[in-house]
């Protein structure tokens, strides 16, 4: 009964964790700059590899195995946001322009 | 169906989506424009690759492959940390618009 339960939770987070994923590509590839497209790539990055280690432990009945998913979905937490943020600070020193149509310009409107 | 059937049958659907997700970023892997934009895709690339690889712990079971999923999210935070580097000391280039 518990076991079939687990494996429905486990479905349907494998799942939502692959939207994630596509939702993130799709806004690498339709969004118009870099800092823009970092926004969708990280977040749902790392929702959607996230959700599909918690699929990955709610399915386990090995102690090391849930442990291992559990110190993956952490490292990602962890990680991610360092990377996006590296890169985003990088870009900017190097010159990269966020798009028109996120900033201000009261003047020249 | 069984619970165990609904979980087959979600794995796979998983891995069809990520497998269109990456080549969706491969797109913009090729097509660019910076080189802020191809570090992203790849970082983007290599968390899906680790999605994918944990789908198909789900899908077959064998939970050794979690491992590798661990490792190649690890080695992709390593990579984009040191292209962001690079990218930092290469300084302004006057490539972007």
């Amino acid at each position: 009964m518990i076991e079939t339960l687990l494996q429905y939770l486990a479905a349907v987070a494998v799942l939502s964790g692959a939207v994630f994923g596509l939702l993130a590509a799709i806004g690498i590839v339709r969004l118009p700059d870099l800092y823009t497209r970092l926004h969708a790539a990280s977040k749902a990055g790392v929702v959607g590899t996230g959700l599909i280690l918690i699929a990955v432990a709610l399915i386990s009945t090995d102690g090391a195995v849930i442990l291992r998913a559990i110190l993956g979905i952490f490292f990602l937490l962890l990680s991610t946001p360092i990377a996006a943020h590296l890169l985003a600070r990088a870009a900017y020193k190097a010159g990269e322009l966020p798009t028109v149509a996120t900033t201000i310009e009261d003047i020249d409107g | 169906m069984t619970g165990a059937d609904v979980l087959l049958w979600s794995a796979d659907i998983a891995i069809a989506l990520l497998l269109v997700a990456m080549l969706l970023v491969i797109v913009r892997l090729a097509r660019g424009p910076n080189l802020g934009d191809r570090i992203m895709a790849l970082d983007t690339l290599t968390m899906l690759a680790a999605g994918l690889i944990g789908a198909l712990t789900v899908r077959t079971g064998l939970e050794l492959y979690l491992d590798i999923a661990i490792a190649i999210a690890l080695v992709g935070f390593l990579s984009t940390v040191a292209l962001a580097r690079y990218l930092l000391s290469r300084g302004k280039t006057g490539e972007s618009r």
